[in-house]
């Protein structure tokens, strides 16, 4: 059985080691913030705080608190705001040691493409493009193929690029994969998958 | 000299022009200078540029500057949350200058603090660095982006006293530092203004002398995604 969205985030979450400051894009890398047990993470906003908390209960949401994706938050003891040009020198300068974000195409060489379908209304890269570039590691998490069963781990990616050869490691239904010199190197398959069914699902040289 | 202004239109009186370019504080719906955008729409200022991350939502914020076509281009990296601004981008009637999160915050503070240029490896290899200067150190490409030296800064801060020095609150800071920096004029909306000698100094985020003009007033403050927990989740 392929990794299901739960077991992708927790198999994510894996790669944060203790005293990490991360950045969690949305969707499935939102999940992960479940799954760090007991690592002492801090999150960060792109929008201008560290040490993310859970969403506020019913009635204590405060309109002057949210994270990237709009929604309402809260703060932790741990935590810290600033303004954006700050939040972003923090990012570009590589003090954020790892993002997990999402994908739409991920290339062998470690291209990333996750911010527009030419044709289709284009909403803006936001800070995809900043974190991609600037932090210390970047782990991508997606379904393996898209809905027609093709393969989004490509050998040259067909969208708009998010990012010149980026990604460090590919986390999806099916298993782990590195970039390495020459293409993609397999770290580990999903439970009950094979590494021929990961090479038949990936259109990206396996080294 | 005297900063405190009594209303929104007053503290625009004499700054606005056709054509000119405004940096907007805000992210989404959070710290947006919700009065001086409507002080804006009733002068009728037009052509408008305005550096804003995001550019409202229909009929609240930066939109309703759309809704009465005063603005010509926006600059700005997401612009996913307003209908009324995709119609007249695809219709042409909207100029649209996509630029990363991070590079538009440093392009706000690079032109404050009189920095005309700067070098990022933020879009390298993508659309954004296309008629860019590129160069390189180290092995690594870094692309050309400018600052933005604006005519006019909106601004939104919790609280201020009345030489401008500013407090801002939680996550509503995003932008509004930045923008402030970057404008030759600075007008300010805030919460409250507080008495001189009241705000520690220690804790002061931004320096009065990038504040022009300040007011006071209601802010509605909508939420754009209200997400919450049940109390019975809690551990």
């Amino acid at each position: 059985m392929p990794w299901d969205r739960n077991q992708m985030a927790a198999r994510a979450a894996q790669e944060l080691e203790d005293g990490m400051y991360v950045n969690l894009g949305i969707g499935i890398p939102t999940l992960v913030a479940n799954y760090v047990g007991d690592k002492d993470i801090t999150l960060q906003s792109e929008n201008g705080m560290l040490g993310m908390g859970p969403f506020p209960f019913e009635g204590e949401e405060d309109p002057d608190l949210i994270n990237a994706g709009k929604q309402t938050i809260t703060e932790l003891a741990r935590t810290s705001y600033f303004d954006s040009a700050t939040s972003f020198g923090m990012i570009r300068g590589g003090k954020i040691a790892a993002a997990i974000l999402g994908a739409m195409e991920v290339a062998e060489n470690g291209d990333l493409a996750n911010w527009m379908i030419p044709g289709k209304l284009v909403k803006g890269m936001g800070g995809a493009m900043d974190l991609v570039a600037g932090v210390g590691r970047v782990i991508v998490v997606m379904d393996h193929q898209n809905k027609h069963g093709d393969s989004k781990v490509l050998k040259a990616c067909t969208l708009p690029l998010t990012g010149r050869s980026v990604v460090d490691r590919i986390i999806t239904n099916l298993g782990v994969l590195d970039v390495v010199e020459g293409g993609l190197k397999i770290v580990e398959c999903a439970d009950g998958v094979t590494e021929a069914d990961l090479r038949a699902a990936t259109e990206a040289t396996i080294v | 000299m005297k900063k405190v202004y009594g209303s929104a239109s007053e503290a625009l009186e004499g700054v606005l022009h056709d054509g000119m370019l405004i940096a907007a504080g805000g992210f989404g719906l959070c710290g947006i200078p919700e009065l001086l955008i409507d002080a804006l729409v009733e002068s009728g200022v037009k052509d408008l540029t305005v550096a804003s991350n995001n550019c409202g939502v229909d009929g609240f914020g930066l939109g309703k500057l759309l809704d009465t076509r005063q603005i010509k281009k926006m600059m700005s990296s997401y612009v996913g949350e307003n209908a009324e601004f995709m119609r007249q981008y695809l219709s042409g009637e909207l100029e649209l200058e996509f630029n990363p999160q991070g590079t538009l915050a440093e392009r706000m503070r690079a032109g404050g603090c009189g920095i005309p240029g700067f070098y990022t490896k933020t879009g390298v290899g993508t659309v954004i660095a296309e008629g860019k200067e590129v160069k390189n150190w180290n092995g690594q490409d870094y692309i050309l982006e400018e600052g933005i030296f604006a005519d006019l800064s909106i601004v939104k801060a919790w609280k201020a006293d009345d030489t401008g020095n500013l407090v801002f609150r939680k996550t509503a800071r995003n932008f509004n530092p930045p923008a402030a920096m970057c404008g030759k004029i600075c007008v300010v909306e805030v919460e409250e203004i507080v008495p001189r000698g009241s705000l520690d100094p220690d804790h002061i985020h931004l320096p009065g002398i990038y504040v022009h003009r300040i007011i006071q007033g209601d802010h509605e403050k909508r939420i754009e995604q209200r997400t919450v927990r049940k109390r019975e989740d809690a551990q």
